[in-house]
């Protein structure tokens, strides 16, 4: 597939875009004060292990897709391993050095900085995952 | 209407690219360029006459005063008003709340009530909100007609002897119609309400004359009509602006104060200017004012809706675009491209070089009324030409392809 049916493929059918039931999820509202994206970021986290990680509301295609590509490469992975993923597409996005073995689809914003309005769509549901794995550093 | 020597004035609209292709700008809605000369009017005041007013000890600051009370003098001609009902704000926002906390808080009481509508700009409706939680009034709408236009018809059903405010927009900033608003104000007055209007997306576009439609307020933006950004204008009948409390209080709007707390204020529109003016913005704004009066307000409003025809006719026959506001006489046009979400399809029109606005553009209540998340908003003014209007068709046509921002 092309980069550009990797991000349709998301956007017209997000991975893990729903609200889980159950009390044992961190969760993060993410409204953007420039545009109309309105997301809920959800994350379970057992034992260290990002057991489970979900989004949902209202987004554009660009974060609709990066949120989604986000919860697949997150779930199973360590609270460290998350927190690397994350540095590293942050890092892509802002064409910083980034290791492109660690980002799977994700890679597919790497031209984000030609439309750069638009870094903030690509980023919402990663900033929220990132504030979640920052918050279950004070509560360990 | 010489469009060609029109933008030769403006260094915004000479040689600008964006994203490789020549810039165009279809966001005047949001602000508007400005002519070189508003830039030099301004200049001439810090380079040259640079001094305080309200005073007038010396020379200097006797030049100043006069050229700042010129300013006055000029955007209260624009308007049909008198100079002493021309108040100096940083803009339609502070405008409107100067108004709803120098007046609403006031005079309003639990009993009363203010009518806005659906429509409005988040600034002519939040500062209502902040009077309904000092002084327990309500605030209801007045119903949008079947296409989003505010009737008078519907203005005479919802209004009562209740209704103390009648706040609403000349135009609005998503739907643009035209209102009849001397209509609308004369109705308001038969019950004893008076009529605060938004002039934020008229006062740049139509000719205003507050006298002949007997209005009580008008906010507006020097920002949206080739002005400076950080001032506007209140204008307010004068003996409202009597009744009206300052919003801000301080330096240069008193007359006297004692150590118990007594102070006696100037009268308007001084008694509203608190702390040292912004003296340039309002030389700027007076500039844009006479720069828009030679080319004449009527020519404006004449060409901006020979433009928007011209691209809303353009635009039906384009199959995957759907508009929002087809009916309206403003030079705003509200759409979406098909199966895109607002943004991308801005995004897509930004790598083609073309500005537009994309989301709820401040109106978040009225995205009920339209049943869309988001929108794209294109806005002219006069000095878009027909040739940039087929380049932002062009691009629509391959909206589809919105990813080629990023791949292309």
């Amino acid at each position: 597939m092309t980069m550009r049916q990797i991000i349709m493929d998301h956007y017209e059918h997000p991975h893990n875009k729903r609200t889980p039931a159950g009390s044992d999820y961190l969760s993060i509202h993410m409204d953007s004060v420039s545009c109309v994206d309105n997301i809920y970021v959800y994350m379970k986290v057992e034992n260290g292990i990002v057991t489970d990680c979900a989004f949902d509301g209202v987004a554009c295609a660009i974060s609709t897709a990066s949120t989604s590509i986000m919860t697949d490469l997150l779930i199973g992975k360590t609270i460290t391993e998350a927190e690397t993923i994350i540095k590293h597409y942050q890092a892509m996005i802002h064409e910083q050095p980034y290791d492109a073995e660690l980002l799977g689809e994700a890679i597919v914003f790497m031209n984000t900085h030609k439309q750069a309005a638009r870094i903030k769509c690509a980023t919402i549901g990663w900033n929220g995952a990132s504030d979640i794995l920052e918050h279950t550093h004070h509560h360990e | 209407m010489d469009i060609k020597s029109i933008r030769a004035q403006f260094p915004m609209l000479t040689n600008k690219t964006m994203q490789g292709h020549p810039l165009i700008y279809f966001d005047n809605a949001a602000t508007t360029f400005k002519p070189r000369r508003v830039l030099e009017a301004m200049n001439d005041y810090y380079l040259n006459y640079t001094a305080n007013t309200g005073r007038g000890d010396y020379d200097l600051e006797h030049i100043t005063d006069e050229k700042f009370a010129a300013a006055r003098h000029t955007i209260a001609r624009f308007i049909n008003a008198d100079d002493k009902e021309i108040v100096f704000t940083s803009g339609a926002s502070m405008s409107i709340n100067l108004i709803a906390f120098g007046y609403g808080n006031k005079y309003l009481t639990p009993d009363d009530e203010i009518l806005i509508t659906q429509a409005e700009h988040a600034s002519n409706v939040l500062p209502w909100f902040k009077v309904r939680e000092t002084t327990g009034c309500q605030v209801n709408f007045v119903p949008l007609d079947k296409q989003g236009k505010l009737t008078p018809e519907n203005v005479a059903k919802a209004i009562s002897n209740k209704t103390k405010v009648l706040a609403i927009a000349h135009v609005t900033n998503v739907m643009a119609f035209h209102i009849d608003l001397k209509e609308i104000a004369r109705i308001a007055h038969e019950h004893g309400a008076i009529v605060v209007v938004d002039g934020a997306q008229s006062v740049p576009h139509l000719p205003t004359d507050v006298k002949e439609l007997d209005i009580d307020f008008l906010s507006f933006s020097g920002h949206k009509m080739c002005g400076p950004t950080g001032i506007g204008i209140v204008y307010g009948k004068y003996d409202l602006l009597e009744k009206t409390d300052p919003f801000m209080t301080g330096g240069g709007m008193s007359t006297g104060f004692d150590m118990c707390g007594d102070a006696s204020f100037m009268k308007p529109p001084h008694k509203f200017e608190a702390g040292t003016q912004n003296i340039a913005g309002a030389i700027g704004l007076a500039e844009a004012v006479k720069f828009l009066t030679e080319i004449g307000m009527d020519n404006i409003a004449a060409y901006e809706k020979k433009l928007r025809k011209y691209a809303v006719e353009k635009m039906k026959a384009l199959p995957n675009v759907e508009i929002y506001n087809e009916t309206a006489e403003g030079g705003i046009i509200t759409f979406n491209i098909k199966g895109v979400f607002a943004q991308d399809a801005a995004t897509h029109l930004n790598s083609k070089g073309i500005c537009v606005r994309s989301g709820q553009h401040c109106a978040k209540i009225l995205i009920d009324y339209l049943g869309v998340v988001a929108t794209v908003r294109f806005s002219v003014y006069f000095y878009n030409t027909f040739e940039e209007v087929d380049a932002f068709i062009d691009a629509l046509k391959t909206g589809g392809d919105f990813l080629d921002a990023y791949f292309a």
